[in-house]
């Protein structure tokens, strides 16, 4: 039983009462089927809880329509058009909806992870109406494929080509090395895999007119000539003379295949699922299944997930919740509902996790040190108690008992790890 | 460090034994209130973090540098001038302050504020994650080293009376600079640090009280300290933003006398790649709010400033030439401030390598000419009073003999 909990409080935000019995039943191998698979698994009551949500359904473009735009404002009539702040607390409001009721769980843990590894700030200026798309649409489709897919669906997404600055790399003004850079650093060689400040340069060149089609109207990915470098680039050693658009594509295929990305994506994967300092031989294992199945997702993930690194002592209960994962947890165990009222969100910021608005590209860190300083213990408390006691609009907790009893459990150093 | 926090922190294993320690500094707490002295004006430091690499030649404009408009057509900040608010502030002829850092004039021409120009970390990365973290952990190019240099200054000056607030980092989350084995208290917001639940708050912090100790003795603590809303002083107004808030909240630690020896804030947006703008502008609105925050934190601590310094820090400058974007793509030395009663301002310290092609480091960005650690170690030195810094900052060996305080 101890196994099911431990994998149901990594592949998913933990167990709801009767769940591990659930898996027992079906057996663990076909449970993780099933997770792998999601479009397999009926979640109509989920998406009945997100149908009241109108901006999470809307294309960029009636996102644009909708929501009052930046430079546009001022002449625009405030009165019908909605504030942007309004996306942002349908999307945080999403994802606890998602967290807590979605079928699909390892489907949104996944998608949390990759949104973070490959994190966009919803507040810089035009990611408020880009960053719908970017986790919707760029993002959950693809948490299980190919890491090279992914990798190309990011850097052509419009919500990436605006945060990281390369829609306005060009030929013509000059380039700007800020995606090249963090598509290296942080998005697939890691900081100590072998790059150099001229392969920045070269990377930046290639991915020159790769650019953002009317940013106020449409919001697509275009690919612009008269803003690409033609010239030839050369990048960790090799040649880039294909041309055009190709050039970018060709850098993106040359870093997913490249040795570093595989070590780097499967340590990565190993913290996230395993313990904060990855077990250098199960990374090595996942990293050599990333090198053989073309970066497969799925099958990286089954290693980890079927490992005895990750059944063993030192795995369970030896990851730190995030404060996503601290009240998503929290109001499953109590077999809870939400609505994903603002006050849920709020509380995950004060504990240190504003949700969408993390402002570097490194995303939040993936350790427990991060997580637990003085003040996010008491804001867990406060949430603790305003849930055991019912108090949060939007959202209920099944109490059976005293509340004191709930919130001693919730409150306690075990319930804060996973 | 509490045992449960110890707990929480390990990545692995299930021990829970020992969680009965003794809250020890519980009763140097008591100590320490009954010498209602203790803090009337011991050092303080205010340490603040600008995330995102700020670019030091608009903070600081080189004006009297020949190479320094023509490599930014659009962004220059222009030299000095009674026809314009927008332009640089003359310091001494040669630099001068970004016109929206005219808050922090008047403490330069006090002599409480000095600059130091061209620093940076011996370390040549250019990744913002790297150079934050070199420079937060003490120890550029080791990534061997756990704990924060100040969390190491604490370490290495353990105080029978040091209370919970001794070091404070007004965050979330605990920044790298004071992690470690040494308690430090992270908190964003003063009112805030507490269980909020009405009636119940009572028992619910008797529920946890042993379970974490360090946590509620803090918590206890600091509400005995502040039991009216806080006012700044006569005429002090913060910005009304997130970093303007948080200084408050350093300036009301200060004032509330609970043995804050430490402070620590920081403050992004500085990551400015496109449309960084000049004298007015995407960077200029950033260090009007940065700088306002800082002068109204300096005056509303007015005679308590005599024994406080405050450091600005940045992980690394921007590129000198301005990208395609109008913006710059990472450098390396940037420009810090320091300000307080103990330091010798008036003055921009460092040397300046100048901005021609061949002066540049790796042909691009201004070159670093002070170690950070260097000021770093005089002010742990001569501000806070430790005699030895070669453990706080592993492999340094400090040349030259800048001092700023």
């Amino acid at each position: 039983m101890q196994e099911i909990t431990h994998l149901l409080n990594r592949i998913a935000f933990g167990p709801r009462p009767g769940d591990v019995e659930r898996v027992k039943d079906i057996g663990i191998e076909r449970y993780l089927d099933a997770q792998f698979h999601p479009e397999r698994i009926d979640d109509k009551s989920t998406e009945a809880r997100l149908s009241g949500f109108s901006s999470i359904q809307m294309t960029t473009p009636q996102l644009l329509e909708t929501y009052q735009r930046p430079r546009r404002a001022a002449q625009m009539r405030p009165s019908v058009m909605n504030a942007p702040q309004d996306m942002l607390r349908d999307l945080q409001a999403q994802k606890v909806i998602r967290a807590v009721h979605s079928q699909r769980q390892l489907q949104e843990v996944m998608t949390e992870f990759w949104f973070n590894h490959f994190n966009v700030f919803w507040g810089k200026n035009a990611d408020r109406w880009l960053t719908t798309n970017y986790e919707r649409d760029v993002i959950r489709p693809r948490v299980f494929g190919k890491f090279k897919d992914l990798l190309m669906a990011t850097a052509k997404s419009p919500a990436m080509l605006f945060y990281l600055d390369n829609h306005l790399s060009s030929s013509i003004k000059g380039i700007n090395e800020n995606y090249a850079r963090e598509l290296m650093e942080l998005h697939t060689l890691g900081v100590e895999g072998g790059y150099t400040q001229k392969d920045v340069q070269e990377v930046a060149r290639a991915l020159t007119g790769w650019a953002i089609d009317r940013p106020q109207m449409n919001g697509e990915f275009i690919f612009r000539p008269r803003m690409h470098d033609t010239g030839e680039k050369n990048v960790l050693g090799r040649r880039i003379t294909a041309g055009g658009v190709r050039d970018g594509e060709e850098v993106i295929e040359i870093l997913a295949t490249h040795p570093s990305t595989s070590q780097f994506i499967s340590t990565k994967l190993v913290r996230r699922f395993v313990s904060d300092d990855a077990p250098a031989k199960l990374v090595k294992h996942v990293a050599g299944i990333y090198r053989n199945t073309d970066g497969n997702i799925r099958e990286m993930m089954h290693a980890i997930l079927t490992s005895n690194e990750f059944q063993s002592r030192e795995a369970i209960g030896a990851k730190t919740k995030t404060p996503l994962e601290y009240v998503a947890s929290a109001i499953r165990s109590l077999d809870g509902s939400t609505d994903g009222g603002r006050q849920l969100s709020q509380s995950v910021a004060r504990m240190g996790q504003p949700l969408y608005q993390c402002q570097p590209p490194t995303g939040y860190p993936d350790r427990a040190e991060h997580w637990m300083s003085n003040a996010a213990i008491l804001e867990r408390l406060n949430f603790a108690v305003a849930l055991a006691s019912n108090r949060i609009p939007g959202t209920t907790a099944r109490v059976d008992g005293p509340v004191k009893t709930v919130v001693a459990r919730l409150g306690a150093p075990e319930f804060q790890k996973r | 460090m509490a045992l449960t926090r110890r707990y929480l922190l390990k990545s692995g294993g299930v021990a829970l034994a020992g969680l009965t320690a003794a809250p020890s500094f519980l009763i140097r707490t008591a100590l320490s209130q009954t010498n209602s002295g203790r803090g009337n004006d011991h050092p303080i430091l205010i340490a603040i973090f600008q995330r995102g690499a700020v670019d030091g030649v608009s903070m600081v404009v080189p004006f009297g540098e020949k190479h320094y408009a023509a490599a930014r057509s659009q962004i220059a900040i222009p030299a000095p001038s009674r026809q314009s608010e927008e332009c640089a502030i003359d310091l001494d002829g040669f630099f001068g302050l970004n016109p929206s850092l005219d808050a922090l004039k008047p403490i330069y021409d006090s002599g409480r504020l000095a600059v130091v120009h061209a620093l940076g970390s011996p370390d040549s990365t250019r990744s913002h994650f790297d150079a934050q973290d070199y420079m937060e952990s003490g120890a550029p190019g080791n990534k061997g080293i756990s704990d924060g240099w100040l969390n190491r200054y604490l370490q290495a000056t353990p105080s029978n009376d040091a209370t919970p607030f001794r070091a404070v980092a007004v965050n979330a989350t605990m920044p790298r600079s004071l992690a470690g084995p040494a308690p430090a208290v992270a908190m964003q917001r003063i009112t805030d640090f507490g269980i909020r639940a009405g009636a119940a708050s009572v028992e619910v912090e008797a529920m946890f009280a042993d379970l974490y100790k360090e946590t509620f003795s803090a918590v206890k603590m600091l509400r005995n300290a502040n039991s009216q809303p806080y006012a700044p002083a006569d005429g002090v107004q913060y910005p009304n933003s997130a970093f303007g808030q948080s200084l408050m909240q350093i300036a009301q630690l200060v004032k509330s006398r609970i043995g804050l020896q430490v402070a620590f804030a920081e403050v992004g947006g500085w990551d400015t790649h496109a449309n960084q703008g000049a004298g007015r502008g995407q960077l200029a609105n950033r260090l009007k709010d940065f700088g306002d925050a800082v002068a109204a934190l300096y005056r509303d601590l007015g005679d308590r400033m005599r024994n406080i310094v405050i450091m600005t820090m940045t992980e690394f400058g921007r590129a000198i030439r301005q990208n395609g974007s109008g913006g710059t793509d990472h450098g390396h030395a940037s420009s810090i401030l320091v300000a307080g009663g103990p330091v010798k301002g008036g003055k921009v310290y460092g040397d300046w390598p100048g901005l021609a092609p061949e002066q540049l480091y790796e042909g691009r960005d201004l070159a670093v000419t002070t170690d950070f650690r260097t000021v770093f170690s005089n002010i742990l030195t001569d501000h806070m009073r430790i005699k030895d810094v070669s453990r706080i900052f592993p492999g340094f060996n400090l040349r030259g003999n800048l001092r700023i305080v």
